[in-house]
């Protein structure tokens, strides 16, 4: 219900940006350090209830945009709004905002308990009830044996769920989390992402998440905001990201794809010896161009319409393999059923088909 | 026999030769003085002394200059360590957290200090103390003794707050702390062990000092190591024995309660220029 309901809201906020209804409101914000390295012209809505990833590769201004939106750095221009009132002007403690930091979010010199209560206290709120509030966030976390332990007694996750604890007791209108889980290991980072995700659900918090993780922001966003050298590159929901990519370097940073040369007429794209109707959304004009082809999208064929190709390798990965064929002066990689991949082998001639693809101008990108 | 020490290898025996040669060479000389300290007749070839006795102690305990240096030293070091420490502080934290031009070359001017012969140093600063009316004074002491304590209590200290990561000040700016508070509840509490070691060392090496509370303290001040010379000079080598015990009884008590403050890590820390 809860889910459906933030989903529904979701959608409204795509569809009108700019409303002043955002929690949270970015507009175009940049920040250039002396180095010449930051962001620039950053816009974004985020709708209350909702998670907005922010992805990218290292470096690419994340935290950056994060720490601007905390007030721990102060932007050269462009404004933030929470909640349609401007926070620019005030320091991160007067900020509707927590923040849980990739690491050393916790202070080591207070048990669990007084980390949680460190802001409570300050806030001035009634013994009992930041008694009670700890108690329930410790129980959210599923950390409730933990509140006399120092944090150095805590594991790595267990610490970054305590972290994730203090600043859910803040009740911020924006939490803002960065990389929080990236120094933990594969299995411990899914099942946080989930409990994050639950936690969201149940409190209807609104997020700014960072990560460089692709798989992550697929899995836990509402809303992905790709970003590539300071600037957006593109902003959307996750499987719109995913099947239209809206440039070459989010086609290649999101998943596994395989881009191919070719060339457009203004109609047809021709790669080898296969020719491919453009649909209407998007056309190519003529010239060099590039086709991006998921592994999944590919099959192999008899159609007399293919590229024509041999096999190199079969990797069988669990309940599928991972199939590369040299195709035409390309390398391609393919999924297909293991039950499939029994019958190929390398040396194998083969024809590759295709029907989903996203083309690319060499001139526009 | 043999069997025993081939199974021990002959890293282990080196090991256990380098230990004890190490015990014998430092703690035999403090066991020599605790014997000696305690020893009424006591002549060469022997291994124990012949009598015991305390007369001594009574003795250097029943001058009534040796009491007043003992509370003198105690007071100028209790007054060096807390001047130190309020101005050190705010500077080693300034080291820590601005990164300011030319900081590492304040940061190394203080090694400098300890460069010199400490001789020469304190006389030029005894010109300039005699220009202003400070020889024979407290304050001259005081200030002479901080030149000394002026290295321990900036670069431990501020290795120290160079270990509270930023995140976790900021943090606390996010959970609703002003910079003040952040201060006293984070870095300061988390940087107290450095501090604390900085703090016992500056007030060891306050009332061990001697050269410069000669020169700049006469006639009127006599802390314990001055006294200790003059009564060395003067006395049978037992009352030596004696007032080194008495000396050396401080440190060895602040070093054992500050013994959980001490790790290796604050101590390494602390002479790492960055
Ligand atoms: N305080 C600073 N002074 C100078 N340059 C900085 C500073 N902080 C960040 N940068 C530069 O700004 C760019 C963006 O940094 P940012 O930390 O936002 O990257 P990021 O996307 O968070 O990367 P990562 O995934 O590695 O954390 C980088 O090129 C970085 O070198
Ligand atoms: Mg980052």
């Amino acid at each position: 219900m809860v889910q459906a309901q933030r989903k529904m809201q979701t959608q409204v906020g795509t569809a009108e940006q700019g409303d002043t209804e955002a929690q949270l409101s970015i507009r175009n914000l940049s920040k250039i350090f002396k180095t010449g390295d930051g962001v620039t012209d950053i816009s974004l809505d985020v709708q209350p209830g909702e998670m907005v990833t922010l992805l990218g590769p290292s470096g690419c201004g994340k935290t950056t945009v994060l720490r601007s939106i905390g007030g721990f750095l102060e932007p050269d221009s462009g404004d933030i709004l929470i909640r349609g009132r401007s926070v620019l002007n005030l320091p991160p403690e007067k900020r509707p905002t927590a923040m849980v930091f990739q690491s050393y979010n916790l202070w080591p010199h207070m048990t669990v308990q007084d980390n949680l209560a460190f802001g409570l206290k300050i806030r001035k709120r009634k013994k009992v009830e930041i008694e009670r509030s700890v108690t329930e966030a410790l129980e959210l976390v599923q950390l409730s044996g933990a509140a006399r332990k120092y944090p150095g007694e805590l594991s790595g996750g267990q610490q970054q769920r305590v972290a994730l604890a203090r600043a859910l007791l803040l009740q911020p209108d924006v939490l803002l989390l960065d990389e929080p889980f990236s120094a933990l290991d594969a299995k411990l980072r899914m099942e946080m992402r989930e409990e994050l995700r639950e936690i969201q659900t149940k409190t209807g918090m609104t997020m700014v998440f960072v990560t460089h993780d692709q798989e992550e922001a697929l899995s836990i966003s509402d809303r992905i905001v790709v970003m590539h050298a300071g600037k957006i590159e593109q902003l959307s929901t996750p499987q719109d990201i995913y099947d239209r990519p809206g440039s070459l370097f989010v086609a290649s940073f999101i998943g596994r794809i395989n881009l191919m040369r070719s060339i457009s007429d203004g109609q047809h794209i021709a790669v080898g010896s296969k020719v491919v109707q453009q649909d209407g959304s998007t056309s190519i004009p003529a010239g060099a161009c590039t086709l991006a082809v998921r592994p999944e999208d590919l099959y192999l064929t008899g159609e007399p319409d293919s590229l024509e190709g041999t096999i190199r390798q079969v990797m069988v990965l669990g309940h599928y393999a991972e199939v590369s064929i040299h195709c035409e002066q390309e390398h391609l990689k393919m999924f297909v059923p293991r039950e499939q991949a029994a019958e190929l082998h390398s040396g194998q001639a083969v024809k590759v088909g295709f029907h989903k693809f996203t083309a690319f101008s060499e001139v526009s990108s | 026999m043999n069997w025993y020490f081939r199974s021990l290898g002959a890293r282990r025996i080196v090991e256990f030769v380098l230990l004890v040669v190490f015990v014998i060479f430092f703690l035999g000389p403090l066991l020599n003085l605790l014997i000696l300290a305690v020893s009424g007749k006591w002549q060469y070839p022997a291994a124990l002394p012949q009598s015991w006795s305390l007369e001594w102690w009574q003795f250097v305990l029943s001058q009534d200059d040796v009491l007043e240096s003992i509370s003198l030293s105690f007071l100028i070091a209790t007054v060096v360590t807390v001047c130190s420490i309020i101005v050190c502080i705010p500077a080693a934290y300034a080291f820590a957290r601005i990164a300011f031009p030319l900081s590492r070359w304040f940061l190394f001017s203080f090694l400098l200090t300890h460069a010199f012969p400490k001789m020469g140093l304190y006389v030029s600063i005894a010109v300039l103390f005699y220009k202003f009316g400070l020889m024979n004074t407290f304050l001259g002491i005081v200030l002479i003794h901080m030149v000394n304590t002026l290295m321990f209590m900036t670069w431990i200290p501020s290795s120290a707050f160079r270990s509270v990561h930023r995140a976790q000040e900021e943090s606390a700016r996010d959970a609703g702390a002003g910079p003040l508070r952040v201060f006293w509840k984070i870095t300061l509490p988390m940087a107290f062990p450095g501090i604390m070691v900085a703090s016992i060392f500056t007030f060891l090496s306050s009332l061990d000092e001697a050269q410069g509370t000669l020169l700049v303290g006469i006639p009127d001040f006599k802390t314990m190591p001055i006294i200790m010379y003059s009564i060395i000079a003067d006395y049978p080598n037992t009352t030596g024995a004696v007032f080194s015990v008495i000396l050396t009884l401080p440190t060895v008590i602040l070093l054992v309660a500050a013994r959980r403050f001490v790790s290796a890590d604050v101590l390494a820390g602390g002479f790492q220029v960055k």
